[in-house]
């Protein structure tokens, strides 16, 4: 058989088309979306579940959830392909990411019209605040969160603590851990405190730069205040919990087993996501609690989370469909659902004035306090060049955590990268 | 005789170390999640972990996709380099040497390691997120190319003179005198190529989107991202469902696996 | 005039030719010029930028970290995944109580995917209830955080790696030692000589094309496979298992900063040709060939 160019071109073609591509573009009523995975638990299931009650509803509408990994592989993958011809019709991003969108040009606003307009004024601003630029609105809220304090609360009754109450201060929180801090002959069996700086480190960090009073980015997205004297007090405090109280592990943190730290025992008290709440407390087997972040000149924590961005290439047809499905995922009911599918924050008041969301409130009253932690809260740091920045910032904090810098050495040096980062953006 | 029996037990130490891995994979697939970190001897054995990993990633669209991906380049590899991997080893023709070094090139430069190029080259071609495009960067393989030409050298020539005088043509050769006397290479290097592709990750992490197309891999990746908190037991329930065909087939086949790297031999 | 035999030769070669082409060496040049420009971004057009990218290279600290890395990386792990092959070939080689279970746990990891073990080893190194701190306690050595300290991060990775390619390498091994003529053997026995003066004169020599194919493939994959790295530390703490070929993947997929991983993507071939000319000088020409 003599295998000639046409030959093998013939038969590559004809493979790629058995591999058919993941959606059919030309029709009209079909909409794709990636989203994101960062709590424990069946939530593709969930997922799946809220697209297949769409499509019974409307049954003109195909919507396709496509799990897509981490956050960092959701944005990842939807930019590329985005950039390819090839994306998604909308997607569950960061919040954060959305000046990155903007900048290549991949998504549309949310208010065009005045009925819209109504709609989104109808989430909670604190929530809303990240995706506002440039007086438009560009992400819808859909698993959002804020950082809370979980707490051990045998350990807290062992250790001579008041277990319904969490650490209201600084002080108190430092205190606390040391008190919650075991030992045994080959080091430390329990540790008061775990605050995870793998993944999002700064994240963990813009809390307690909350609680300092500062704030870490202007709301343009295009300077930074690294500088801010904030933001060495929330470092050195946190790299004081493990060299001064000795109630934090050393070197860095992880982020994906922190909770089964908690659950094991090995972290009397967890700084994570309340994302994570399900999780938790399916798992637990002891009686746990969530507090709010501990205060310093203010109560504070950043928001978190994914919205829903609605993407340029999409056709009418499919952009209208795509802001169907968002509307009615976020709707009041269906944000009830979710929040106690999950654990993340329901995104509007009329959600938790549901019946579902007041049941759920009844039985486990910890899942309110992420949302009245909200009245607290600030929108997360967020600026252009979104991924490199916080890398960058990241792996300085990290430096510092792990002493190889001092906390001025690492700040100074992430702002000296971050302003070069953020030049060609300054006119903007 | 005492330095024998330290080697045995070292050999024996290092085997279980090596087989460590695996080994709490199965512990903890089979048992409830809470027995994932402590290992106590009684405790309960379960299949809920493969029942709740089935269900919560489509793997058998995984397994369907690898299976297509590593067929394709499997059967256009072997008719691919087996001409030219005749025409180096057979034929005489001016820049053969030239050209041969020019193959063997890829040899140290996988297409692996020209990730962005590679990408932008599909999204070009229209292929982005399709089985053939995480296939296409392997079809060509230095390596294939070279390991046949080594060996079509060292089949006797009069086998193949007694074939031309016999009036075969050119394929007519390689069909009936070089192909089947180089089988047990064939068998060898398609096993490597099965079980390198089985496991290729980064390719076709980047180059796939959808669930219609990732290979097991990248399914697992996704899988088990670790923002979620990691539950071990669903995860090496996962692990051992994927690598299970070419688990249960090395056991099953460990003899003839071995002895046809032996018998291709590398020289 | 061009033979017949000629043109058919290169109708032969052409296919394999045009696929290698297409996805290795145009790619290779397509990178290299992409390298003395700027990244393309929406409106903006990429511009010629001559040799700016290199340099800023130099000044990029996370750059130089990951070099350091995988050129540490590469200089532990090729030396004892290679020796460790050769010492499993030799014992195995030999009768011995449970030979072919010993020999399947060698070559296990080689037919798991590294990103489904990954997780498996994320577990081993889990401070406190993690398998090697539960060994640790045990035996009084205490705890560590293996992955989130700097000092002992890079040596897990290091771990990792050797023990997936040693027991595939383990096998070249064992077949150049079974083809090995056994009256060589019996005549080592007759002369008295040593197992180890054995060794050195007769089977060292005789496995060096072996070597150097196994060396060859360790060094292709010590910048090859990232996929550890990308489930078990992305690259951290602070860079510390940052390696080339991730760093290039964030640049490239993560930042898309185009050109940037187009500069990366240069400097790494040329640290793998160059790599390659010195194993091949070094012990190619050493190879007995038969």
């Amino acid at each position: 058989m003599k295998i000639t160019r046409r030959s093998l071109l013939a038969a590559s073609a004809a493979s790629a088309t058995i591999a058919m591509p993941a959606i059919a573009r030309a029709e009209a009523t079909s909409v794709e979306f990636y989203f994101p995975v960062a709590v424990g638990g069946p939530i593709t299931k969930v997922v799946d579940g809220l697209a297949a009650d769409f499509m019974k509803e409307n049954p003109d509408v195909t919507v396709k959830p496509v799990y897509a990994g981490t956050y960092n592989d959701t944005i990842t993958k939807a930019v590329t392909a985005s950039k390819a011809g090839q994306g998604p019709q909308m997607a569950v991003l960061l919040s954060t990411d959305v000046f990155s969108l903007i900048d290549d040009d991949l998504i549309l606003p949310f208010d065009s019209t005045a009925d819209d307009k109504k709609w989104l004024s109808s989430f909670y601003p604190a929530f809303m605040a990240n995706g506002e630029i440039n007086g438009r609105s560009w992400g819808v809220p859909f698993q959002r969160s804020t950082i809370v304090l979980y707490y051990n609360k045998d350990a807290f009754k062992e250790a001579g603590l008041d277990p319904e109450k969490g650490p209201a201060t600084w002080e108190e929180h430092a205190a606390f851990a040391e008190k919650l801090t075991k030992h045994d002959a080959q080091g430390t069996s329990r540790w008061g405190v775990q605050i995870p700086a793998a993944g999002f480190t700064y994240w963990l960090l813009q809390a307690m730069v909350s609680e300092a009073g500062g704030t870490m980015a202007s709301d343009s997205g295009t300077k930074v205040h690294f500088d801010d004297p904030a933001m060495a007090a929330a470092l050195q405090y946190w790299i004081d919990l493990n060299t001064v109280h000795h109630a934090h592990p050393a070197g860095i943190v992880d982020w994906g087993t922190t909770p089964r730290d908690f659950i094991e025992g090995r972290a009397a008290m967890i700084w994570h996501t309340t994302g994570n709440l399900t999780n938790i407390r399916s798992n637990a087997k002891f009686p746990f609690g969530v507090a709010m972040l501990p205060a310093h000149k203010r109560r504070g924590s950043p928001t978190g989370g994914g919205n829903f961005y609605l993407f340029k290439s999409a056709s009418p047809a499919q952009q209208a469909a795509s802001l169907r499905f968002i509307k009615w995922a976020t709707s009041p009911q269906k944000a009830a659902e979710w929040g106690v599918a999950t654990g993340y924050v329901a995104t509007s008041p009329a959600a938790w004035q549901t019946q579902t969301m007041k049941d759920y409130v009844a039985g486990f009253p910890a899942a309110a306090v992420a949302r009245d932690q909200l009245e607290f809260a600030v929108p997360e740091f967020s600026t252009h060049d979104n991924q490199r920045v916080t890398q960058l910032l990241d792996d300085e904090l990290n430096a510092a955590l792990l002493g190889k810098k001092t906390v001025a050495e690492a700040l100074k040096s992430a702002q000296t990268g971050a302003v070069r980062l953020l030049r060609p953006y300054q006119k903007g | 005789m005492s330095t024998r029996r330290l080697e045995i037990l070292a050999t024996w130490m290092l085997g279980i170390l090596w087989v460590a891995p695996l080994a709490y994979a199965v512990w903890t697939a089979f048992h409830p999640s809470e027995f994932a970190t402590h290992f106590s001897l009684t405790a309960p054995l379960t299949l809920e972990n493969f029942v709740h990993a089935w269900d919560a990633a489509p793997f058998a669209h995984y397994f369907l996709n690898t299976t297509l991906m590593v067929t394709l380049i499997l059967v256009v590899q072997f008719i691919v380099c087996t001409p030219a991997a005749f025409a180096f080893a057979r034929m005489e023709f001016r820049g053969r040497e030239t050209i041969f070094a020019i193959v063997l090139l890829q040899l140290m430069v996988a297409p692996d390691l020209l990730l962005v190029r590679n990408y932008r080259t599909m999204a070009q071609l229209g292929l982005v997120d399709t089985i053939g495009a995480i296939a296409l960067p392997y079809l060509g393989s230095a390596f294939g190319i070279f390991l046949l030409r080594q060996n079509f050298r060292q089949i006797p020539q009069e086998l193949d003179d007694a074939a031309r005088l016999e009036g075969a043509s050119l394929f007519g050769r390689l069909w009936r005198v070089y192909i089947p006397l180089a089988k047990p290479v064939y068998l060898a290097y398609g096993l490597v190529l099965v079980s390198y592709h089985w496991n290729n990750f980064l390719w076709p992490l980047v180059i796939t989107n959808s669930v219609t197309t990732r290979p097991l891999t990248v399914g697992l990746a996704v899988f088990a991202s670790t923002d979620q908190g990691i539950d071990w037991s669903i995860i090496t329930a996962a692990t051992l469902m994927t690598s299970g065909p070419l688990l249960v087939a090395f056991l099953l086949f460990q003899r003839q696996f071995i002895a046809s790297f032996m018998r291709a031999g590398i020289r | 005039m061009i033979k017949r035999q000629t043109l058919l030769a290169y109708a032969m070669i052409a296919p394999a030719l045009l696929l290698l082409g297409a996805f290795t060496h145009w790619p290779a040049v397509g990178t290299l010029i992409d390298s003395f420009y700027s990244t393309p971004h929406g409106n903006r057009a990429a511009v010629s930028v001559g040799v700016d990218n290199y340099t800023d290279l130099l000044d990029d600290p996370v750059f130089l970290q990951a070099l350091i890395n995988n050129l540490w990386y590469g200089l532990v792990t090729i030396p004892a995944s290679v020796g460790l092959s050769l010492l499993m070939a030799l014992s195995v080689n030999r009768a011995l109580p449970g030979r072919v279970l010993v020999r399947m746990a060698y070559f296990t990891p080689t037919i798991l995917p590294l990103i489904a073990v990954a997780n498996i080893w994320l577990f081993f190194f889990t401070p406190d209830y993690g398998l090697l701190d539960q060994i640790s306690l045990a035996f009084g050595f205490g705890r560590h955080n293996w992955l989130g300290e700097p000092a002992t991060a890079l040596p897990a990775m290091m771990a990792v790696a050797i023990w997936k390619e040693a027991g595939f390498f383990m096998i070249f091994y064992l077949a150049a030692l079974q083809t090995m003529p056994a009256d060589l053997a019996e005549v080592g026995r007759l002369e008295g000589a040593s197992r180890w003066l054995y060794f050195r004169r007769v089977t060292w020599p005789l496995l060096m094309p072996t070597t150097l194919f196994v060396i060859v493939n360790a060094v292709i994959n010590a910048f090859r496979l990232v996929d550890h790295v990308v489930v078990m530390t992305r690259g951290g703490p602070d860079n510390a298992t940052n390696l080339l070929l991730y760093h290039i993947y964030e640049t490239g997929f993560r930042f898309w900063d185009s050109a940037a991983a187009a500069t990366l993507t240069v400097v790494l071939l040329a640290i793998m040709g160059i790599l390659a000319g010195l194993v091949f000088a070094v012990l190619g020409r050493k190879a007995h060939y038969r």
